[in-house]
């Protein structure tokens, strides 16, 4: 243990937090204002997730922390540090050992549960920002439901490239009433959001917190002749052969060499260790 | 018949001075009124407070809405409002830019009011936004070109068809052709006029050029230091003024 | 058709010491359907005050300007924009048109605005047009760039375009030439026998002979200068 407050924050800060998220649970996609502290990490490395996670976490729960569903690179090692020297508590890199998962882009493949947590780090919270500048008009814009202009995005993007080529940051209808930003989740991930977990996003820069609750419809915005499209790369995974995961591409040399692998980590290995062999798996093993 | 717009008795000051005051009249279905007056006269800030872009100190602006029959704008509920200036209202700005997305296409310039009032087929707002594009003669190649591509009467001729595409009933516009070329004015002078004929619109034109509204209006309402002095047909107006101040307005235009 | 009862017209001129121009007083006048009224009197007299002042385009001081049970001294602006859309027609000396319209267009725009179909508007137009010897070649042009007379005969197809039960004619045979001046006489005729009630001005006292049926002098309404 250490010398710090558990979980970093002192106990006045997370009742703000918790007081930020109750709020936004109870109004599910609703933009909550939250007085977001200085966290020992630069802006755009998770200091809203790592807020949020932080006034959520209790010293029983068990940790998973993903960056592009991976628990191995650098932010997710760093924050799953972060809290185990802060907050002592246990963590893991299986998803279904954990209690709460802090991800940064990424919904895990396993389908998650009522007793789970999924806590989103969002760099950008407002889905209008893109067509509207003014902070001000925008909350007005959602005080009175007037999203037009969401779907002019959609409009552009058609018009530009024949489909809706918005990938990641696909902006949902949260229970048939706010337009959210999803984070920067591959759109693939979207239809994942109608879930049994709780659902809850921090946005640290921004000041902003919000929630999905359990079991509340997300849908996609769309339009009735190019309706929305779950899309991944048209490949099976080439290490576990998993045909419904979303794919990561790398590229293993000068000559154009390639290989598709699950981006969720924790994914990928449990299916090998059940026997799944992909294309390359024993090069890569 | 209803009048489609009865302002009563509209104010607005700011502070101690006089935006507008003792504004009243009554605009009918197909109506074209102008508003001349110098700049200071009061004319935009009246222009404003009847659509709604400021609130007004004292007066009425009754709309004959489509569901409810008449209603008083200014104390209606703000979500009404807005959604009045996206259906039946429309409102061209003297500059383009203020009117229109400049970061987004001409077509998705004029499919947003669509799209804002729950049309969710692309196939048809493009329809739409190419037949609005003939319609103030742009070429429909030019869809998905971004406004800031386009000359200033081209600027001025999108914000008009982004605005009317809805079919609204009323068209506020302030200074629609200032700032324009002259031949460009024509243009633009001669497409207002046949939509305002097409369509049945009314509108409330606000401009300090006399040769427009004498072309595009058929009513005037002269305005000075916050106050009407002088209305009536717009050619008798023009040529039989009978207040001090439209005498000298009159008398002051440059001949060609 | 045309009422006026005891009608008076001044100008009272604010920016050069509020002077009071009286112009016209107690003119009374009536045209019945289908009949011509010429009138007359020196250059000044009166005769164009008079015809804007039952056009609308000047406001009568005093008196009564029936037209079709319409009181044009009183009548607000949007009953006077009926009146003359529907009733009353105009041919001024000068053309007024918007830059860069058709002269199909220009001439056809009085029958648009009483609802005819585009077509049917255009035949009647081209059909005037051609009968006033416009060429052809002109019609999708502009008439602003039109010579006098060219622009002068375009006004009168755009008068006549329309059947107004009562017209107003400020000079339509003017610079005309013989030709013309014909046509323009029998589409006068024309609009009599079917009924309209016309008050016009014709220097040309032939003209004014052949198609008025009697003649006012405006030179009885002049005030008596007595200041």
């Amino acid at each position: 243990m250490s010398d710090y407050n558990f979980a970093y924050l002192d106990e006045q800060t997370k009742r703000m937090i918790r007081r930020a998220i109750l709020k936004g649970l109870a109004v599910p996609g609703y933009q909550v204002p939250f007085a977001s502290r200085e966290m020992p990490m630069p802006y755009g490395w998770g200091t809203g997730g790592v807020q949020v996670s932080a006034a959520t976490l209790t010293p029983e729960d068990t940790l998973k922390v993903i960056d592009q569903g991976a628990d191995d690179t650098t932010n997710a090692v760093s924050i799953r540090k972060f809290f185990e020297n802060t907050a002592g508590v246990a963590t893991t890199e299986e998803t279904e050992k954990a209690s709460v998962i802090q991800t940064r882009h990424r919904i895990p493949e396993a389908e998650l549960s009522e007793d789970q947590i999924l806590v989103y780090q969002v760099p950008i919270p407002e889905p209008l920002r893109f067509l509207e500048p003014r902070e001000t008009e925008t909350r007005k814009m959602h005080a009175l439901q007037e999203y037009g202009l969401m779907h002019v995005k959609l409009y552009e993007d058609i018009s530009q490239h024949g489909a809706i080529a918005t990938s990641y940051a696909y902006p949902v209808k949260v229970a048939g009433r706010y337009v959210t930003d999803p984070s920067p989740i591959p759109k693939f991930d979207n239809p994942k959001m109608n879930m049994a977990a709780i659902q809850l996003f921090g946005a640290g820069r921004e000041q902003r917190i919000y929630a999905v609750p359990p079991y509340t419809e997300v849908v996609s915005l769309d339009f009735e002749d190019f309706p929305f499209e779950a899309s991944k790369a048209d490949h099976p995974c080439d290490l576990c052969a998993a045909e419904d995961s979303y794919l990561d591409e790398v590229i293993l040399d000068d000559a154009g060499n390639r290989m598709f692998v699950c981006s969720d980590t924790d994914y990928c290995r449990s299916r090998r260790d059940a026997g799944h062999m992909g294309r390359l798996s024993e090069e890569a093993a | 018949m209803t009048p489609l717009l009865q302002v009563k008795n509209l104010a607005k000051m700011y502070g101690a001075r006089i935006g507008c005051t003792d504004v009243s009249f009554d605009l009918y279905p197909g109506e074209v009124m102008g508003i001349v007056g110098e700049s200071g006269s009061g004319k935009s800030t009246l222009l404003n407070s009847m659509a709604g872009h400021l609130t007004p100190d004292r007066g009425e602006v009754i709309f004959d809405t489509r569901a409810d029959g008449p209603v008083d704008t200014v104390t209606m509920s703000e979500p009404a409002r807005r959604m009045l200036g996206r259906t039946d209202w429309a409102f061209v700005h003297q500059h383009a830019r203020d009117g229109l997305r400049m970061s987004v296409s001409a077509g998705g310039n004029i499919g947003e009011r669509l799209m804002a009032v729950g049309d969710r087929n692309y196939g048809n707002i493009r329809a739409r936004a190419a037949d609005w594009l003939g319609r103030v003669e742009i070429a429909e190649s030019r869809i998905d070109d971004r406004p800031s591509a386009f000359s200033g009467g081209m600027q001025q001729r999108l914000q008009i068809a982004r605005n009317l595409v809805t079919g609204p009933r009323l068209v506020f516009m302030d200074e629609p052709t200032g700032g324009l070329d002259v031949s460009v004015q024509a243009r633009l002078l001669d497409l207002l006029r046949n939509l305002v004929r097409e369509m049945g619109l009314s509108a409330i034109i606000v401009t300090h050029d006399l040769a427009v509204v004498r072309l595009l209006a058929d009513r005037l309402m002269v305005m000075k230091d916050g106050r009407v002095v002088e209305t009536g047909l717009t050619d008798q107006v023009l040529d039989d003024p009978q207040h001090a101040y439209t005498q000298l307005l009159v008398s002051s235009v440059l001949q060609v | 058709m045309i009422e006026l009862q005891n009608v008076s017209k001044s100008f009272t001129l604010h920016n050069q010491g509020g002077a009071v121009i009286p112009v016209m007083e107690g003119a009374s006048l009536g045209v019945a359907p289908g009949e011509c009224i010429g009138l007359t009197g020196a250059s000044g007299a009166g005769k164009s005050t008079l015809m804007r002042v039952i056009y609308g385009n000047y406001l009568a001081a005093s008196g009564r300007v029936m037209v079709g049970g319409v009181d044009v001294a009183k009548a607000a602006p949007r009953d006077i924009l009926a009146l003359r859309r529907e009733t009353l027609g105009y041919v001024s000396q000068f053309l007024r048109v918007v830059p860069r319209v058709p002269t199909l267009d220009v001439v056809a725009e009085p029958l648009l605005a009483v609802g005819v179909a585009p077509d049917a508007a255009r035949d009647r137009a081209a059909t005037l047009l051609a009968g006033l010897n416009i060429p052809e070649r002109l019609w999708q042009l502009s008439p602003t760039t039109f010579s006098g007379g060219e622009q002068q005969r375009v006004n009168i197809a755009r008068g006549f375009a329309h059947s107004y039960p009562a017209m107003l004619l400020d000079e339509p045979t003017a610079s005309l030439d013989a030709q013309n001046r014909a046509t323009v006489l029998r589409l006068i005729e024309e609009a009599k026998a079917r009924g309209a009630a016309i008050i016009g001005i014709f220097h040309d006292e032939a003209a004014r002979e052949q198609v008025c049926d009697r003649c006012v002098d405006v030179s009885a309404f002049t005030p008596k200068v007595a200041a």
